[in-house]
């Protein structure tokens, strides 16, 4: 009896506690899922320790000579990329001039800000992972992440010390897009066909023979989340929709969401 | 030191689940992150009382969700379901044999994760349900059944090296006793 009294306890207590915790509204259960995130603080901290170890050891023991034609290197890319920040500082001065004139908001610089993927999704459902950048460094819902020279994701949900950032692909990170070379538009939406990160799918394009594998996507700044003309990846193959509405494809992420450790944050 | 074998399980718990969100490339390799919360409730179910193992769960289940993207609280069901299960029917199933323990593992690393999945698919956003989902719940699968007997043969030890075991019987038995005198 006193068993049987246990048990109607627990499968109580457990309904009660999963229909509140599954009714909660979003920021509650964002900030409540932000704060059980933080027992694991301290893991986080000694993973990023043990890694920082191992970066300065390996640095101890590299070749002066490496260093010297590393640092080489890295002059002459540093002198040409200066050299293109002036011709594009040129445009962009230019652009915010004729949007002006055309009465729109001129666009500013982002500032980009480095932050370290700290943990993926625990599950096989979603394409989400953490990162060490939270409101106290300016975090906001909808920043744009960008990492290998393309679009990474966005922020989902911010906390004090990280946020939790949608990978595109995700459900949760719905991306408008335009083929560079067609200016054909579509929908990069969550995955239902695949679940290879590399890869993601994009609908919704009208019914034209001119997309073709190779092509480049780039963010179309429709829908007021992701900045315009930001790359995203390469068409790989194209097939028409079920019912023949519009065109799907696959597309080939530039950036390469398998090997991420660290991503840049687009700070307005 | 009845209190060393929960503390252990829940440590294990932990750890555990923030290997799910390191290793990128074994990840990538088996498809799934490799989880072994479920073979760690079958050993609760087991070896501890039903309040363990709801603690277990939902526990477990809200640092499972708070390190993925979907709904806050979705975890903990299938995963109480699975230890309650157990716990209630425990008398029932084989629990010694480690082939047992690998089936036992199998089922709830099947099981678990396919009624969590089920649940996401209840909500407004829809996770990924396809043909690699087989796949996935097979490796889940024969994760948590190589993960139970190890959980069991780990954590009877450790019981049996810090907790004070039961006194056997003995020598006397009173059906034996020699009574003098008259009865």
């Amino acid at each position: 009896m006193l068993k049987r009294t246990h048990y109607l306890a627990a499968l109580g207590t457990v309904l009660l506690l999963v229909l509140v915790l599954m009714n909660l509204p979003g920021p509650a259960a964002a900030r409540l899922k932000l704060a059980a995130g933080g027992f694991f603080l301290p893991l986080f901290g000694a993973v990023a320790g043990s890694q920082s170890f191992v970066d300065r050891a390996s640095y101890d023991i590299l070749p002066h000579s490496t260093l010297v034609s590393e640092m080489q290197r890295l002059e002459r890319e540093n002198a040409a990329l200066k050299l293109a920040a002036a011709q594009g500082a040129d445009a962009i001065a230019e652009n915010n001039r004729l949007r002006t004139q055309l009465g729109a908001l001129p666009r500013g610089p982002w500032k980009p800000r480095l932050c370290r993927l700290v943990a993926r999704d625990s599950s096989t459902w979603w394409r989400t992972a953490l990162i060490d950048y939270g409101t106290r460094d300016g975090a906001q819902i909808n920043q744009t992440i960008v990492a290998d020279g393309g679009l990474v994701g966005r922020i989902s949900a911010v906390g004090y010390s990280q946020s939790q950032i949608a990978f595109v692909g995700d459900a949760d990170c719905g991306v408008s897009v335009t083929v560079a070379e067609t200016r054909d538009l579509g929908v990069i939406k969550g995955s239902q066909t695949t679940t290879d990160a590399g890869t993601a799918e994009l609908t919704m394009l009208q019914n034209c023979p001119q997309v073709m594998p190779g092509h480049k996507v780039v963010t179309s700044g429709f829908g007021g989340v992701f900045p315009h003309g930001l790359p995203v990846g390469t068409i790989l193959d194209t097939r028409p929709s079920a019912g023949g509405l519009y065109t799907g494809a696959r597309i080939r992420l530039f950036a390469n969401l398998n090997r991420l450790d660290e991503v840049w944050v687009l700070q307005p | 030191m009845s209190w060393l074998s929960p503390a252990m399980l829940f440590l294990v718990a932990w750890l555990a689940i923030f290997a799910q969100t390191q290793f990128p490339l074994v990840r990538d390799f088996i498809g799934t992150p490799p989880g072994i919360l479920p073979a760690l409730v079958v050993y609760a179910a087991f070896t501890h009382g039903i309040g363990t193992v709801t603690s277990l769960a939902v526990v477990g289940g809200l640092w499972l969700d708070a390190l993925s993207g979907s709904r806050l609280g979705v975890s903990i069901g299938p995963l109480f379901a699975v230890g309650f299960v157990l716990h209630a029917r425990q008398h029932l199933l084989l629990r010694e044999q480690r082939y047992a323990q690998f089936w036992l593992g199998f089922g709830a690393g099947v099981v678990a994760p396919l009624a969590t999945g089920g649940l996401l698919q209840l909500g407004a956003r829809q996770p990924y349900f396809g043909p690699t989902t087989t796949f996935q719940l097979i490796v889940s699968g024969l994760f948590n059944g190589l993960a139970c007997p190890a959980a069991f043969l780990l954590f009877d030890r450790l019981r049996s090296a810090f907790e004070y075991q039961a006194v056997g019987p003995g020598p006397f038995r009173a059906d034996r006793e020699i009574k003098r005198g008259r009865t």
